[in-house]
């Protein structure tokens, strides 16, 4: 498996630049690019959880959706009704979608294969509908929130910039979280499962208990990711759990590297970075060509999502690593 | 009264069944066979529609228009799967699903790019109207066009997998895909072949749904989710299963949208009826598959014993 190890000065210098960042922005009068880098931090934590799953325990989810958009409900009901407090209502979704990944896994780990794969996704849909369908919370067409949850103690996170340090101590601690997780003696089991589940039960660990347990704790930080997301654009609406969106996070987990520590951030950085290029900065000849191309950038996504599958399926952290298969 | 109103939804279940058989049946096989999961077979349901679209007002014939839209989606399978989905097949399920991910966003903006985010398409002129059953029962007679079509292309298929000399090389690839290898089909043609029948039925399908549905981007993704619950609850390479699983999903869905906000109703206070009937339907589907697959993990007609 190949695994980037970033040197110390590495680390230090991604460290140094996401800290710094709000300052050179604010330099620049930029306020939109502070407001995007807050979404690909969250999205990089949704991601991350999803490589626990996808990566390190080798569970093919296809419904991760469900636990952000969960986590993301749970949060802005609790907004909508007058619960301001992120001490209680980032908790409580960290709650609600353990509690969504712990009955959605125990009926989906029974599972195997492609129908894991099918199941998950079943579930998610199951989500999708039933929230389209809480018309009390605005049904299908979403719940505008009043305002950002409240954190107290002088923080306040409807400054764009005390936002985007929040969502990165919440990204910093699932990656320090991930990386600990990982080299545990839990972290080596899910590995060896993923590796050889008939060998793993043999030699006699609880196979079905560990997977559960993993496929919880990756649910609760989705439905982190989830309130921070909701939070962020003061709006939540179904198609936070639509199936496509459970595909972007995957996508996002196989063009940064699946398995890797950083995989997950790398990739929501490259997606979300991907996007924004094409939506936003027009290239003279590529507008000669297609002249509506900004409005296509789904066509960008999967044409880059196919060469990442078809020549480099371990991501930009196997391309960093450099560790040829 | 009740009756025909049950009648009514009974044949339009049984129509909505026979759609999602044509999507499931390709789906299955390609599976079955190939051990490939291809998330963009609702793309090539969605350029089916666009094709007929196209056509049907170049001819002005619907009838002409669909059959020229078949072939078509046929061809563009066939030659999807000889310039890249045959690359996969080796590939574990991860890399199937993101590639033809991939590919359905590349085909939704091709789609887009080509001919905008949807296209007219009108029942034919002779079928606008309805037609009496029997006396005081009136159905849509483009509805009863879409059951006797899919009820020949089923049958179709079935003579195909069932009686034909590729029929019994496509059963014994599912069936054992080494051996029958081993003893001398010519596998890449014969998946060719599949790939290219399964894009033709999607065309079917997306064309005969179009005037009902709506021919437009993305109209391929909702209903290739509730393919793959079909082919999960059949049993994912049984053509057999796709036809129960088909049935099944089609009746329980359209039954269960029409008939359990009445029977909440009538047990429910109103107000919590009205919210909880049709939630509790659009994911009964959902929850007969997760029945399903508790009690029988491998679908109801496991391919592989």
């Amino acid at each position: 498996m190949a695994r980037l190890r970033p040197g110390a000065v590495v680390l230090g210098l991604v460290v140094a630049a996401a800290l710094a960042f709000p300052f050179v922005m604010r330099a620049e009068g930029d306020a939109y690019y502070l407001s995007f880098a807050s979404r690909i931090l969250i999205y990089a934590l949704a991601a991350t959880s999803l490589n626990l799953v996808l990566g390190y325990g080798g569970m093919i989810s296809f419904g991760h959706a469900a636990f952000v958009g969960t986590g993301a409900y749970v949060s802005s009901i609790l907004l909508a009704e007058g619960v301001a407090s992120a001490w209680i209502g980032w908790p409580a979704a960290i709650a609600a979608s353990a509690l969504a990944a712990l009955a959605i896994g125990a009926v989906s780990l029974r599972t195997r294969g492609v129908y894991f794969i099918m199941i998950t996704l079943a579930f998610a849909q199951m989500t999708y509908f039933l929230v389209n369908s809480m018309k009390a919370y605005g049904g299908d067409e979403g719940l505008t929130l009043p305002a950002r949850a409240r954190v107290g103690g002088g923080i306040d996170l409807d400054d764009a910039q005390t936002f985007y340090y929040v969502a990165l101590a919440a990204l910093a601690a699932a990656l320090v979280a991930l990386h600990r997780l990982a080299h545990s003696r839990f972290g080596r089991v899910i590995r060896a499962i993923r590796e050889n589940e008939t060998r793993a039960e043999a030699i006699g660990f609880p196979v079905y208990r560990y997977k559960l347990v993993c496929f919880v704790i990756a649910g609760a930080a989705a439905g982190l990711a989830g309130a921070l997301l909701a939070s962020h654009g003061k709006y939540v609406n179904p198609s936070v759990l639509h199936w496509t969106q459970s595909g972007s996070l995957m996508v996002m987990v196989i063009i940064g590297g699946v398995g890797s520590l950083w995989g997950g951030a790398l990739g929501a950085t490259a997606l979300l970075g991907l996007e924004d290029l094409v939506a936003n900065h027009r290239v003279a000849w590529v507008a000669a060509l297609l002249p509506n191309y900004p409005q296509h950038a789904g066509l960008a996504v999967g044409l880059v999502l196919l060469a990442v599958v078809l020549f480099a399926p371990q991501g930009i952290a196997g391309l960093l690593a450099r560790r040829p298969r | 009264m009740s009756g025909i109103l049950i009648l009514e939804q009974a044949l339009n279940g049984l129509q909505f069944g026979l759609m999602l058989f044509l999507l499931a049946a390709g789906l299955t096989l390609v599976f079955g066979i190939m051990d490939m999961i291809n998330l963009a077979h609702g793309s090539l349901y969605m350029l089916g529609a666009f094709l007929a679209a196209t056509f049907v007002s170049l001819t002005g014939s619907f009838a002409l228009g669909v059959l020229l839209a078949v072939p078509a989606t046929a061809a563009l399978g066939m030659l999807l799967e000889m310039s890249l989905l045959r690359r996969l097949y080796a590939r574990d399920h991860l890399s199937q699903v993101l590639a033809t991910f991939a590919l359905i966003l590349v085909f939704n903006e091709a789609v887009r790019i080509v001919w905008g985010t949807d296209l007219p398409l009108a029942a034919p002129e002779a079928l606008s109207g309805p037609v009496e059953l029997f006396p005081g029962m009136l159905y849509s007679s483009y509805r009863l066009l879409i059951i006797a079509v899919g009820a020949a292309a089923a049958g179709l298929l079935y003579y195909l997998v069932a009686k034909t000399r590729i029929g019994m090389r496509v059963r014994a690839g599912a069936s054992n895909r080494e051996m029958a290898l081993a003893m001398g089909a010519d596998i890449p043609r014969l998946f060719t072949v599949v790939f290219g029948i399964a894009a033709g039925l999607c065309a079917v399908a997306g064309a005969l749904l179009g005037p009902i549905l709506a021919v437009q981007v993305g109209m391929g993704e909702n209903i290739l989710i509730v393919a793959f619950v079909v082919i999960v609850i059949g049993g994912i390479g049984s053509v057999r299963g796709a036809l129960v699983g088909s049935l099944i999903v089609g009746m329980v869905d359209t039954i269960g949208r029409a008939f359990l906000p009445i029977a909440f109703g009538a047990f429910l206070p109103p107000q919590l009826a009205s919210a909880a009937g049709p939630a509790t339907a659009s994911v009964l589907v959902y929850l007969l598959m997760a029945v399903i697959l508790t009690l029988r993990p491998q679908g109801l007609f496991p391919a592989r014993g």
